[in-house]
């Protein structure tokens, strides 16, 4: 394998266990910092804000990604459209430490993703199921996180895909060698990807929980899910007291199933963002990409 | 023999993978509880613990309001036999747990763009496989420091009596000599 496409996947290994949050100021990435996050997505508007707003969402402007790396030492990430390469390669002119290929903002390409193995710079993409991600590897991704449905605060849908991708990994393990062609055939990626599946009973990248994350427990569940990491967007900052619900989700995934330490950590944190329901929301993100 | 991975954050299932892979017990430390009960069964003196690669910043934090800190502070100073890699290596410098007589230096070679694949002379070990990942580098360091290990002059590995550090990432290649160097000083009791 390429030797940047390792150092790329080890950076992701280093994240695991950890909560990256989404930021809008230099100010807000210092509370995350100092609240224990392991990387920070630095974004104009958060999710909720994006789906509120509606029209079309781009990549942030660099002067405020880059005040943003100037305010912390984590590594900071952020968002490109879905096929949109030169915003990918302007992402790496200012050297991002990984970007998000994400559905959160309007795609620019309704056929082709971004071809990662092009870039120096990592690349986590989102996904539903183990097609989607064994994709989306192939395509140079060393990190994947699901596709809940992002500035909800509604953790349905990131459920869905984790106990999705869990059991479509549960199924290649158990598949005899022979039948494994045919699953690469049927699940549209490359036979080597399905064989390292069916081998090792896990993703060849580290694999978080992403969309709809607002609360210790919902962390907790996406971790005791298989998740190995949690990214958290809305949550934080559309909530009553952020610094605090920062540091408690951030501890409520080291100590994911621990539920003594879980209910005190769950304790006074004001109020929730309100959210929506998956149902009453009439843009699924998740469709974007597949 | 057991050796306790602080597990907060980052990749302590590698370290624990390498461990076990050598034949080593080992058990995740996430708060003050699993800590007390790692330092109160018996192993015969045969204990050492290890921290990982990861954010810092995000374990200091957990650690301090976890109350770890002290403990462990304390323990090292009594001498518990304990290996840092590149995180571990600045969480155990004069500016966090302060229980080594070095200075490292965060993010020493630049953001991700700057990490790279690398082999070493390590003292004792012969040339080593190194994985520097957003790595630091040990900037100074005082007279009771053992520096193990340089990368274009800069010091990338070090001992003081009972600690050994690494900028660079052993758990993350298939060699196991830094590791089994690890256990040794477990087993000598220092």
């Amino acid at each position: 394998m390429e030797e940047r496409t390792t150092l790329n996947r080890q950076l992701a290994q280093m994240l695991k266990g950890g909560v990256i949050m989404d930021v809008t100021t230099p100010e807000q990435a210092r509370i995350a910092e100092a609240a224990g996050a392991c990387a920070v997505m630095a974004l104009e508007r958060i999710p909720a804000d994006i789906r509120a707003a509606g029209g079309v969402s781009r990549m942030s402007d660099p002067k405020m990604i880059r005040g943003i790396q100037e305010a912390v030492t984590i590594p900071v990430m952020a968002k490109c459209r879905i096929g949109h390469f030169a915003e990918a390669q302007i992402l790496e002119a200012i050297e991002i430490d990984y970007i998000d290929e994400s559905e959160v903002l309007s795609p620019a390409d309704d056929v082709y993703h971004i071809d990662k193995r092009k870039f120096r710079v990592p690349f986590v993409c989102g996904a539903k199921d183990l097609g989607e991600a064994l994709r989306r590897i192939n395509e140079g991704a060393t990190m994947i996180r699901t596709k809940g449905e992002p500035g909800t605060g509604d953790i349905i849908q990131a459920v869905r895909h984790m106990r999705l991708m869990q059991s479509e990994i549960r199924r290649l393990v158990s598949l005899e060698d022979d039948e494994l062609y045919e699953a690469a055939k049927q699940l549209r990626v490359p036979y080597d990807l399905v064989r390292f599946v069916h081998e090792n009973g896990k993703l060849p990248v580290v694999n978080f929980a992403a969309g709809g994350v607002a609360t210790p427990a919902d962390a907790a569940l996406m971790m005791q899910l298989g998740a190995e990491g949690v990214f958290v967007g809305s949550g934080i900052f559309k909530s009553g007291n952020p610094e605090k619900r920062a540091q408690a989700i951030v501890k409520a995934v080291t100590n994911y199933d621990n539920p003594a330490v879980l209910a005190q950590l769950s304790e006074d944190l004001g109020e929730a963002m309100v959210g929506i329901n998956e149902s009453e929301i009439q843009l699924l993100m998740a469709e974007r990409g597949l | 023999m057991k050796i306790a991975i602080l597990a907060l954050q980052g990749a302590f299932a590698e370290h624990e993978q390498m461990f076990r892979q050598l034949g080593a017990e080992t058990t995740l430390i996430r708060n003050l509880a699993d800590w007390r009960n790692f330092m109160s069964s018996p192993f015969g003196g045969m204990r050492g613990w290890a921290i990982p690669g990861g954010e810092s910043t995000a374990m200091m934090r957990i650690m301090k309001d976890e109350g770890l800190f002290e403990p462990l502070r304390q323990a090292i100073l009594d001498g518990l036999p304990v290996l840092g890699t590149c995180a571990g290596l600045i969480m155990l410098d004069r500016n966090h747990l302060g229980v080594m007589d070095l200075t490292a230096r965060r993010n020493a070679y630049g953001r991700q763009l700057g990490s790279f694949n690398t082999e070493g002379e390590f003292a004792g070990i012969g040339r080593v496989p190194m994985t520097f990942i957003r790595a630091p580098y040990i900037e100074e360091a005082g007279p009771e420091v053992d520096i193990l290990a340089r990368v274009d002059g800069k010091a990338v590995a070090a001992r003081q009596g009972n600690m050994l550090v690494t900028a660079f990432h052993p758990e993350l290649t298939d060699d196991t000599s830094i590791h089994e160097l690890f256990l040794k000083m477990v087993a000598s009791g220092n």
